[in-house]
């Protein structure tokens, strides 16, 4: 009976560490774009950030929980020693947390999604059997790595090349932003609110129809469109300081956009982060409050907001310090090229979280960032960095695995 | 930590160009001063004004400096590195041609005649509005990389370089005449000052040609 307790303290502990350092660091990039585009303040983006990441994460992060939780071990072959799979979850917690404290001490830009599925499967692969690890969803999990950059980048790159054909390159640019930025507003609440509908919802136990769910979408997105077409027509050309900078009132008005989009990234990362904290824990918390490994037991809905929770307070005590660091350094992000970043990144991951792929947010902003440079859209990307990002890329699952391996080995011996 | 985001981004050098130009330009601007002093013997204002000259053309330079620095080869720009980095050094010879102005007047302790004065200090303003243009045609760079070189914000430079273009082809005229005016009293001049007005009208009028330069290398980005 004891044990039960020790290992859900644990696994809660270890959670909540790895859920406190997403938000200190990772919600960072999610937000700082905003920041630094100065469409919000940090306050008010610590305050979106706390709302958007914990809805996001207690709303639309069941399906990639139970991917973390029990879709990349196979689980039936543990049926007679689930305690294994309790130590294995919590070395791969342990491992996770360890190698993003190396990784960062050394300055590797390195994902956290990639060290717990990293973790997962060495785990699973060595101190089990080969067999225990289900490939064939690893695969796809690895692929949907190389697919969601991609695609948040080619995303990306219409949306910028859409907002230069119509606003940027025309002579008012300003009535022109004016007509259509609200268009773009209701496209992406539409787009987040309909995979919430359709993806979020079962988690917290309500089921709408598929029609409803368009015309739910729908409506809401109006609904944040006019509001937002309310402020954008408040928006009074400043003359002085368009006269140095012709954009100038322009971009206020993307900065409207950008609010917008900045709770849809926030919610975004809620949604496939806190998986990476929580879904070793869901793991542990079923297997000990059981005694078996339950394929079909529900998520616990105090797991959840424990993940959410835990960002929150990251956020507020380091997260705040990082988006003010990270927000300075990234001024080339002026709200109309942050905006069509922060969509299209948002876009994939809200997809990726409904479909349960566990993939990296900050290498899908990445994606989406270079997507606007394709577009011609930022003045200067280091591809070195972008180069040294693939690289920890690459580093970071097998160092996750070795990390988890040792660590279950010290588990399985210490641990009753 | 090292933030992934925040490191992609290269040091953009749209804003330092920009930068850059404006100091060119102030350096250039102090020509008329200069000038105005020469003209007028007074040695003391000469000395001052040619130090400030001095000081801007070392800040352009170092600045220069600074800004090729930050463009490595592995940046991803929307423009060619190789563009930029032209127009940079064609800015900054506007500054180094103001300085060698001035440097050959003090060094040679040159007078301006008295019959050639208006129309030289005219000749100056002139090489300075052409400065002036090219410092306006470079602040629209961040404008261009936001409009993403397309549509009205191109036109819209044109016309500025356009301009530029006026304003030199200005100069050109004014420098054959002044030329002429030098030509038609140079017996009365020492043979070795004669040379060297020429050569300090020539040099002025460099001012102006690195300045239209200015207008050819935005155009290619234009392109």
């Amino acid at each position: 009976m004891e044990a039960q307790y020790i290992y859900i303290g644990l696994a809660a502990a270890f959670g909540l560490f790895m859920a406190w350092g997403i938000g200190a660091n990772d919600v960072a990039n999610a937000m700082a774009t905003s920041v630094g585009s100065k469409a919000l303040t940090i306050k008010q983006a610590i305050l979106v950030a706390a709302i958007f990441e914990f809805a996001g994460a207690v709303l639309a992060g069941g399906e990639v929980t139970s991917t973390i939780r029990k879709g990349i071990v196979d689980a039936d072959l543990l049926s007679d020693t689930p305690e294994l799979l309790v130590y294995g979850m919590l070395a791969a917690l342990l491992a996770a947390g360890t190698w993003l404290l190396i990784a960062s001490r050394n300055g590797w830009p390195v994902s956290t999604t990639h060290s717990i599925v990293g973790a997962i499967v060495g785990f699973a692969a060595v101190g089990i059997g080969v067999d225990a690890v289900q490939w064939g969803k690893v695969g796809t999990i690895v692929l949907s790595w190389v697919v969601s950059p991609v695609t948040s980048g080619f995303i990306a790159y219409l949306i910028y090349r859409s907002v230069q054909k119509l606003i940027l390159s025309q002579e008012d640019p300003l009535s022109k932003a004016k007509r259509y930025v609200p268009v773009y507003i209701f496209l992406a609440a539409f787009t987040i609110t309909l995979v919430t509908i359709l993806k979020g919802l079962k988690h917290v136990g309500l089921t709408i129809s598929l029609r409803d769910s368009y015309i739910l979408a729908i409506v809401i997105a109006s609904g944040i469109a006019m509001v937002g077409a309310f402020f954008i027509r408040r928006i009074e050309p400043d003359k002085k300081a368009d006269k140095d900078q012709h954009f100038y009132t322009v971009e206020r008005v993307f900065g409207v956009l950008m609010v917008v989009t900045a709770c849809g990234m926030a919610f975004a990362h809620g949604s496939n982060d806190v998986a990476n904290a929580i879904g070793p824990l869901a793991a542990v918390v079923s297997i000990a409050s059981t005694g078996t490994i339950a394929a079909k037991s529900s998520l616990p809905i105090w797991v959840l907001a424990l993940g959410g929770g835990g960002i929150v307070v990251g956020l507020a005590t380091f997260g705040r310090h990082v988006i003010a660091t990270v927000g300075k350094k990234i001024t080339q992000l002026t709200p109309s090229r942050g905006f069509a970043a922060e969509l299209a990144a948002a876009t994939t991951i809200v997809i990726a979280s409904g479909t349960g792929m566990p993939i990296s947010t900050t290498h899908t902003l990445v994606g989406a960032v270079l997507g606007v440079g394709l577009a011609r859209g930022i003045e200067a990307i280091d591809m070195r960095v972008v180069a040294r990002i693939l690289v920890s890329w690459v580093v970071t699952i097998p160092a996750g695995a070795f990390l988890a391996i040792m660590f279950f080995f010290v588990f399985r011996a210490v641990l009753p | 930590m090292a933030n992934m985001l925040a490191n992609i981004f290269g040091t953009s050098p749209v804003r330092p160009l920009e930068k850059h130009m404006d100091i060119v330009y102030r350096c250039a601007k102090k020509l008329r001063p200069f000038v105005n002093a020469v003209i007028r013997r007074d040695l003391k204002r000469m000395a001052e004004v040619r130090g400030q000259i001095e000081a801007l053309e070392n800040q352009a330079d170092d600045m220069k400096k600074n800004i090729r620095l930050h463009m490595p080869k592995s940046l991803f720009m929307p423009v060619p590195r190789e563009d930029l980095l032209e127009l940079l050094l064609v800015q900054d010879k506007i500054a180094n041609r103001t300085k060698d102005v001035s440097g050959v007047i003090i060094g040679r302790k040159m007078k301006i005649p008295k019959q050639i004065a208006p129309q030289f200090l005219e000749f100056v303003d002139r090489n300075i509005d052409a400065a002036k243009q090219a410092r306006k045609s470079v602040r629209e760079l961040d404008e261009l990389f936001t409009a993403g070189f397309k549509g009205a914000e191109v036109s819209l430079v044109a016309d500025l370089i356009e301009e530029l273009d006026r304003i030199e082809t200005h100069t050109d005229e004014q420098q054959t005449i002044l030329r002429t005016a030098v030509f038609e009293i140079e017996k009365t001049l020492d043979p070795i000052d004669a040379m060297f007005l020429y050569e300090v009208i020539e040099l002025t009028g460099e001012i102006a040609d690195m300045a239209e330069r200015v207008g050819r290398r935005l155009e290619l980005l234009l392109s």
